[in-house]
């Protein structure tokens, strides 16, 4: 089943549903992705709808993170639309590709961090960039949820893959985004830990903010069903389709 | 008080916002070469300009020579004087290439010698030579041929054409001050040039810095704007330096009296000391704006 947003059977499924009318954080249509050897992504069309909770799973160098760079304006589409809060990201100028990002928390696979700064200053850093100010309570609130207060001080080239992590979630979340899109934010944490990670983006989606996830952790997505309707895309023969019950 | 647009945009770029400086890290062992820089070109600047504007002076003072005027210098027994005076005269209104022919009259003999010996001098009394100025027509009269008429005509004559010699002086005296600015425009280029292949290195070298910045929502003014500062302020830090240096070298220059004709004016003369002080200003404004454009051109290579 390919994902037909203009189709009529796509309305009516209620709030929270991934395809909702034309109301869309996130929009691609017709959307492919070519990196030059022939196209990874064909024909994408779909729609985040605001507060939907997402998770996007395929196997390996099947395009996920390609997915999502498209959806936070890092890529622009070969082919098609790609439209983010209602503007065609190829009208983007510099400054607002800068704009959507301070409503976007992402999670990056490869997780970077300025490695003269401490974690704290490291998690401020959407804020400083944008010239806004955090209340010492929330940062060490944030620390908190993510399990890094005793790190605060820590310079990340210290750090384990996990502790990065958790470290880049809350970075992405500082700013209070309407969209966070994660890419494998569970790769490297232990399962105590994912489920916390996850208890915190259920928390993020009920406050209403809309939620994307990329990860190949089945369980992970079992469990997050057991806590809030969600919908999980697979990408299978460079098409995102929505996957079956069997999950 | 309202300031233009682009000085107050300058001014913002420049104010001191330390999260904005802190998210770049410290430069290393790299940073003190774009000061080195500034200080040495500011140091080369400096005597540029002393060579400019001593070379202007020295051939506006030499330009004298360019009103084409030399001195016929007569000697002649007391009795003989006026008329050979006259003779030399009539000689001169019908040589080819000579404008004007005039005798100095006592008073402006006296004017002449007062500096050496005083106004007392009584000059009337005195077996002074009587001098003619010639004004030269361009072009001008062929020197050996009134040389050797004026010998026939009056033998106590000498033609003194040292004003001649010194023409050839002055022009290179102002080709001089050309290339004294050309090398100041040239030293302000190739600053220029440097700090913009300084700021880029910069950037590259901090790529992930960069690419982080952009990925939080950062604007490319916000991180061109640490990059530009520490730039900014390394140059003109440096045209302090280069500029006192090169002060305390004109001024250690030997003094009029000590030295030969030429050297003395090398220097600066009243205002003229105010100017290397521009110099780190402009140097500061010279690298804020190559700064400028290169973040901004090296930005754009991150999305
Ligand atoms: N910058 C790039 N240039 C060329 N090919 C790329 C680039 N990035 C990713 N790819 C290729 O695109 C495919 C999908 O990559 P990616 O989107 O990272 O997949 P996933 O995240 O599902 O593992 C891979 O085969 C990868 O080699
Ligand atoms: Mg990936």
């Amino acid at each position: 089943m390919y994902i037909n947003t203009g189709k009529s059977w796509a309305r009516g499924f209620g709030a929270g549903f991934w395809v909702q009318g034309d109301r869309a954080v996130i929009a691609f249509e017709s959307a492919a992705y070519n990196y030059g050897g022939g196209e990874l992504l064909s024909d994408v069309t779909l729609r985040l709808a605001p507060g939907s909770f997402h998770f996007l799973t395929g196997p390996s160098g099947s395009g996920k993170t390609t997915f999502l760079k498209m959806a936070y304006a890092e890529l622009l589409p070969t082919a098609g639309h790609v439209t983010i809060f209602d503007r065609e990201v190829k009208t983007l100028g510099r400054d607002d590709v800068a704009a959507v990002r301070r409503r976007i928390g992402v999670v990056h696979q490869d997780v970077q961090f300025l490695d003269h700064l401490p974690l704290a200053t490291n998690m401020q850093l959407p804020l400083i960039v944008s010239g806004k100010k955090t209340s010492a309570d929330d940062l060490n609130e944030l620390l908190k949820w993510v399990g890094l207060s005793h790190l605060a001080d820590a310079l990340p080239p210290s750090l384990s893959g996990g502790e990065r992590q958790r470290a880049a979630l809350a970075r992405a979340i500082i700013m209070g985004p309407d969209v966070i899109i994660a890419d494998e934010p569970t790769g490297n944490v232990d399962w105590e830990m994912s489920l916390r990670l996850l208890t915190l983006l259920v928390e993020l989606n009920r406050m209403g903010k809309t939620i994307l996830i990329a990860t190949h952790d089945l369980n992970l997505i079992r469990q997050a069903k057991n806590q809030i309707p969600t919908r999980v895309l697979r990408i299978s023969k460079r098409r995102i389709q929505l996957a079956g019950a069997d999950l | 008080m309202r300031l233009p647009k682009p000085i107050t945009r300058a001014l913002a770029l420049m104010s001191p916002d330390s999260r904005s400086d802190r998210v770049v890290p410290p430069s290393g062992h790299t940073a003190w070469l774009t000061t080195f820089t500034a200080a040495a070109m500011t140091f080369l600047c400096v005597f540029a300009m002393a060579l400019s504007l001593a070379s202007g002076r020295l051939a506006t003072r030499w330009s004298d020579a360019l009103a084409r005027t030399s001195t016929i210098r007569l000697s002649a027994p007391p009795g003989q004087m006026e008329a050979q005076t006259a003779a030399i005269l009539a000689l001169l209104a019908a040589t080819p290439g000579v404008e004007s022919a005039r005798a100095l009259t006592d008073a402006e003999n006296r004017a002449l010698l007062e500096p050496w010996f005083g106004p007392e001098l009584p000059v009337e009394e005195l077996p002074l030579p009587g001098l003619i100025e010639v004004t030269e027509a361009d072009p001008g009269y062929d020197t050996d041929g009134l040389r050797q008429r004026l010998r026939a005509e009056a033998p106590g004559a000498v033609l003194d054409d040292h004003a001649r010699w010194r023409r050839p002086l002055a022009e290179a005296a102002s080709k001089l001050r050309m290339l004294g600015l050309l090398s100041i425009i040239l030293i302000g280029t190739a600053m220029a040039a440097m700090v913009t292949l300084a700021a880029s290195a910069s950037l590259e070298a901090n790529a992930q810095v960069v690419r982080v910045l952009r990925l939080v929502g950062a604007r490319d003014q916000y991180i061109a704007r640490a990059f530009v500062r520490r730039f900014t302020l390394r140059a003109f830090s440096g045209a302090c330096i280069g500029a006192v240096f090169g002060l305390i070298g004109v001024l250690i220059l030997p003094r009029a009296d000590a030295a030969g004709a030429f050297l003395t004016g090398l220097g600066f003369t009243g205002w003229g000391w105010l100017l290397p002080f521009v110099l780190p200003p402009l140097v500061g404004l010279v690298a804020f704006f190559s700064t400028r454009y290169a973040a901004l051109r090296k930005l754009r290579e991150f999305r």
